[in-house]
């Protein structure tokens, strides 16, 4: 009976966080300029993030695999944890790419952050409406990125402490049921 | 050989802060030196290079598209220095950032002359800049044949 129960509340899954690795978030960029795209990866990549750079919202699609017809598809097992993109890019927005990003049912739970070089009110509130998580001016710095990195990082800890505290709750239900059993 | 390399150490922290003084790097450049570290010694320099690459290729095509009085396309310009502001202000180049503001207001008014002055001139910042960074490189590369390590320089 207590190896039952045991391998119960021992019984932690790989998929238990949604992160790419332990501590690490896996980030897409999307930037048309190949100096932001440099200056971004590195950014991340000092802040202890897997970086994914592509120099267009279509890549960014087509990295998501939700460049088909099929609007709810995605690529298996990928897992990106942030998608920061670029606002004004020729062929399609970040704007757009954010709303293509919002009707997938693959990936509309991934934060999308939205950088501009321009502080336009009315665009700021167009992407927040349209579901982004933050809007930064760029140049970016490395504390909006640490800042970022730091709330999503709290955010999945408390999905993984709810988790863990619903296993505990499960883990301690079996073990009643199988004392009551016993007697 | 540790005075040579104080001595190179000085004379670095010295240029470095009169790029700042004089206008041509920003606190942008400061933010770029802090993501460079041991194991990537030459970020900086690769980021730099890409924006003079950019630099070369926008001003090329704004030239062109500004070459035909009759025949000037300001959308193709005004995009050119979107793109051009937007990585100056990446790298930390202010005065190249800082022509970029007065190129797209006569860009806004089609003023054709006053942007062939501004292309003109943001040629020749960018130019500068890069001179001025290679001698900033350059110094970095003799401090670290001497034995010494790149200075933290702190611009208030």
């Amino acid at each position: 009976m207590a190896e039952v129960m045991r391998s119960e509340t021992l019984n932690i899954s790989n998929n238990t966080s949604s992160l790419a690795s332990p501590e690490l978030l896996h980030v897409l960029a999307v930037d048309d300029s190949i100096v932001d795209r440099k200056f971004i990866e590195r950014l991340l990549r000092v802040s202890s993030c897997k970086v994914t750079v592509v120099d267009s919202a279509t890549r960014a699609l087509q990295y998501l695999g939700l460049d088909g017809d099929n609007n709810s598809g995605g690529v298996e097992d990928l897992k990106i944890n942030l998608i920061m993109t670029d606002y004004s890019m020729p062929g399609m927005t970040g704007y757009e790419l954010l709303k293509k990003i919002k009707e997938s049912s693959a990936f509309r739970e991934i934060p999308v952050v939205i950088m501009s070089s321009e502080n336009i009110l009315p665009r700021i509130d167009r992407c927040l409406e349209e579901g982004a998580e933050d809007f930064l001016l760029k140049p970016v710095k490395l504390a909006d990125v640490k800042r970022l990195r730091d709330s999503l990082l709290k955010a999945e800890e408390r999905v993984f402490k709810n988790m863990m505290h619903k296993r505990e709750l499960e883990a301690n239900d079996i073990y009643s049921q199988l004392k009551r059993a016993k007697i | 050989m540790n005075t040579v390399v104080a001595q190179l150490q000085r004379q670095f922290q010295d240029y470095l802060v009169s790029l700042y003084q004089q206008g041509f790097l920003d606190n942008q450049f400061t933010e770029l030196r802090k993501l460079q570290d041991e194991g990537t010694p030459d970020f900086v320099a690769e980021v730099v290079s890409l924006f003079f690459d950019d630099c070369s290729k926008l001003i090329n095509t704004m030239s062109r598209s500004l070459e035909r009085p009759e025949n000037v396309d300001f959308k193709q310009v005004d995009s050119g220095v979107h793109q051009l502001k937007g990585s100056s202000s990446s790298v930390g180049a202010r005065r190249v950032k800082n022509v970029c503001i007065s190129f797209k207001e006569c860009c806004d008014v089609q003023n054709r002359e006053g942007c062939l002055r501004c292309l003109q001139q943001v040629d020749y910042e960018y130019k500068m800049l890069k001179t001025k960074l290679q001698d900033l490189f350059n110094l970095e590369q003799r401090i670290l044949q001497a034995g010494g390590m790149i200075p933290q320089v702190n611009i208030s």
